[in-house]
């Protein structure tokens, strides 16, 4: 049997809206992948050791504050320091078109604004989980 | 009202028009879809009359606007008298930058202000916390201390204009901060009036701007109540707020009976510290979303009014003030597409329709572009010109309620209010809306119903323009607010100053006389104004707090 993917969904920074953190992580539960939540208000080393912690293939950030720049970042600068470049990052949330390469960039692989079908995320995980 | 033998003939009269004309042609020529539901999942019919609504008594469920049960509006006159509020949700960067919005705004025919503040000031911290890194100005401004809340209103007349401001486990020091500002430029703390969002309970539920545990939140909420009722007699102390528990996913249903039951939360405490109902229930108002779902909106803003009105009564209520539901209404973000965000306008356009036609005392209307980022100029004027377009040109504005006595609108607002008190006894089975926060109630049945619709999007039962159906392959560009990329500098420079230019040692004293009496029954707000006065900023303030009252955490239900 194939192991199951692991996600750790997180909330970074003090932002509050988790209608789609909570949908998005219950879609991946819902496609057999191993999902666990780590509720709102974590900063980048709790979201890096939870990921260490639960030996996750995937970390799912979502942000509708417009922070997404300093705080998606924090978290895939952390993972470099740390040497850890199996872990697959997304992320999504309320961000404009022009932050998209850059986040890219800087190792947020997939980015996913509104409206984007919970297929397309599955798929996507699916695609380019490394390990 | 319907007299019983006509009632029966119209019974027989509409089986026969089924049997003959409508389900012969459902045969021949099928619906569009199985079965027509609304938001919340209530079936709709394809034809409404009085047999749906037989027991309407219009004396009773309805009577004449400005009177009980204020189904049809909470003044005589409605909007023959005066129009609702036009008020935008506006606030990001400095106090500065806000500032120039305002002004902006007012310019072009605003007539409320409404403060967004950024994330550190929703939860009580000053920008130079470690925890504000990267949220600065982001989607509000920062407001660190009186010093910030000063140059926010600088020019802007405080006395003359009402300001909405959303803050809650902070609200009052943040309410501190505009009544010392008020102090300060020589206007009686009488004169001012506006609104602090204040409802705490929906943070645990949907907002998550959550500072304190549900005890000490409740007890610096009344702390409000009581000092508003005697010193700031135009102020609106609590906004129950729906919109937030709309926007996290839950159905219209919810959205009102959720609200009301807080509402009703909030009374009980306010007269279990022994306050008088009709001394402070005038100043109690609502907060509701305006979604997709057009009869469903108005529907549930008729019910939440003689709901509300009938529940107060209950209550002991006896003044007519005590029991009037007024309520602001922001059209629904979450409904905003980021996918041709041009449409968005008409949307804002159908919702804002809806909270006129349901009666709204005030009114945000989406900016097109908010599925992307925090509202350019030119988006927000056109998101204020649709409000216009409905009061100047529309013609809706001219009668009060003017949907009511439609079969179906008067059906579903029944129907709405029956499912809340459903509600009701389910949070009363539970000991009430605290025991059923802690249990996850409330975050749960949202989490249930923002999944099924999202499945229902995603099956394509439910369609999104622009999303699911009538796609372009290419982006529509539309320009993005840029903020001053200098203002978290100058902002953290302010701060520094304001600490080294102020009496320290009034300040540690006022900081002191608050952690005292928060550890006693006193009411907090006057130690709060003695703090704020004396520049205290805001993170230290809330720190006396949080060290007092401790902090609350959330368990994480998805």
């Amino acid at each position: 049997m194939m192991k199951k993917i692991r996600v750790l969904v997180a909330k970074p920074g003090l932002d509050g809206h988790d209608r789609g953190a909570k949908v998005v992580a219950r879609a991946l539960r819902d496609a057999g992948m191993e999902v666990i939540y780590t509720g709102l208000h974590q900063t980048a080393d709790m979201i890096v050791n939870s990921a260490i912690q639960e030996d996750v293939d995937v970390i799912g950030l979502s942000l509708l504050s417009g922070a997404h720049m300093t705080l998606f970042t924090d978290v895939t600068n952390l993972l470099k320091e740390k040497g850890i470049d199996d872990i697959l990052v997304v992320g999504g949330g309320i961000i404009p078109e022009e932050d998209i390469a850059p986040l890219r960039e800087a190792g947020i692989t997939g980015v996913f604004g509104p409206g984007t079908p919970l297929e397309g995320i599955v798929d996507f995980i699916k695609g380019n989980v490394k390990r | 009202m319907y007299d019983k033998e006509k009632l029966k003939e119209l019974e027989r009269r509409k089986k026969d028009w089924e049997k003959k004309c409508y389900l012969p042609l459902t045969e021949k020529v099928p619906e569009r879809c199985p079965s027509f539901e609304n938001l919340s999942w209530t079936r709709i019919d394809p034809l409404f009359g009085p047999e749906n609504v037989p027991d309407f008594d219009y004396l009773k469920d309805s009577g004449m606007p400005g009177e009980f049960p204020y189904l049809r509006g909470v003044h005589p006159t409605m909007y023959r008298g005066k129009v609702w509020t036009m008020r935008q949700f506006a606030g990001f960067g400095t106090a500065e930058e806000t500032n120039l919005r305002y002004k902006y705004l007012l310019e072009h025919g605003e007539t409320g202000l409404s403060v967004a503040f950024d994330y550190p000031t929703l939860y009580g911290y000053d920008t130079d916390h470690p925890l504000a890194r990267g949220e600065f100005g982001k989607c509000g401004v920062a407001i660190s201390s009186l010093k910030d809340m000063e140059l926010l209103f600088r020019d802007i007349p405080v006395g003359k204009i009402t300001t909405s401001m959303t803050i809650n486990g902070p609200a009052p020091i943040v309410w501190a901060f505009y009544i010392a500002n008020a102090d300060n430029r020589g206007i009686p703390r009488t004169q001012i009036g506006g609104t602090i969002q204040n409802d705490v309970l929906k943070e645990y539920i949907a907002q998550k701007s959550f500072i304190f545990p549900p005890g000490p939140s409740m007890r610096l909420t009344v702390d409000t109540f009581e000092f508003g009722t005697r010193h700031v007699p135009r102020w609106n102390t609590i906004s129950i707020s729906g919109y937030h528990i709309r926007e996290a996913g839950s159905t219209a249903v919810q959205e009102l009976a959720f609200t009301l039951a807080d509402g009703f939360e909030y009374v009980k405490a306010a007269m279990a510290r022994g306050l008088n109902i009709d001394d402070f229930a005038g100043r109690l108002s609502f907060f509701f979303n305006a979604h997709n779902d057009f009869f469903e909106e108005i529907a549930k803003y008729r019910a939440a009014r003689r709901i509300w009105a009938r529940g107060m009564k209950e209550l002991g209520a006896k003044k007519p003030r005590s029991m009037l539901l007024r309520f602001h209404t922001q059209t629904a973000g979450v409904s905003l597409t980021a996918q041709q965000p041009e449409i968005n306008l008409v949307r804002v356009a159908l919702q804002a329709m809806a909270a006129v036609l349901g009666g709204t005392q005030s009114l945000h209307t989406n900016s097109m572009d908010e599925a992307l980022a925090l509202p350019s100029e030119k988006a927000v004027r056109l998101a204020l010109r649709t409000q216009q377009i409905i009061e100047e040109e529309s013609g809706v504005a001219s009668t009060a309620d003017p949907l009511g006595g439609s079969y179906y609108v008067e059906w579903l607002t029944d129907r709405m209010e029956e499912e809340s008190n459903r509600y009701f006894d389910r949070i009363a089975r539970f000991g009430g809306v605290i025991p059923a926060i802690e249990k996850g109630f409330f975050q749960r049945e949202i989490a249930e119903a923002s999944y099924k619709f999202q499945q229902e999007v995603e099956s394509g039962k439910r369609t999104i323009v622009g999303v699911n159906k009538y796609q372009l392959d290419e982006t529509v560009g539309i320009p993005i607010l840029k903020m001053d990329e200098k203002g978290e500098e100058r902002q953290l420079a302010r701060l520094k100053k304001l600490k080294a230019d102020r009496d320290n040692n009034k300040v540690q004293r006022a900081l002191e006389a608050l952690r005292k009496a928060s550890m006693g029954e006193e009411n907090t707000m006057p130690y709060i104004l003695e703090c704020v006065h004396a520049y205290a900023t805001l993170g230290e303030t809330c720190g006396v707090l949080r060290e007092v009252f401790g902090e609350y955490k959330e368990p994480a239900i998805f």
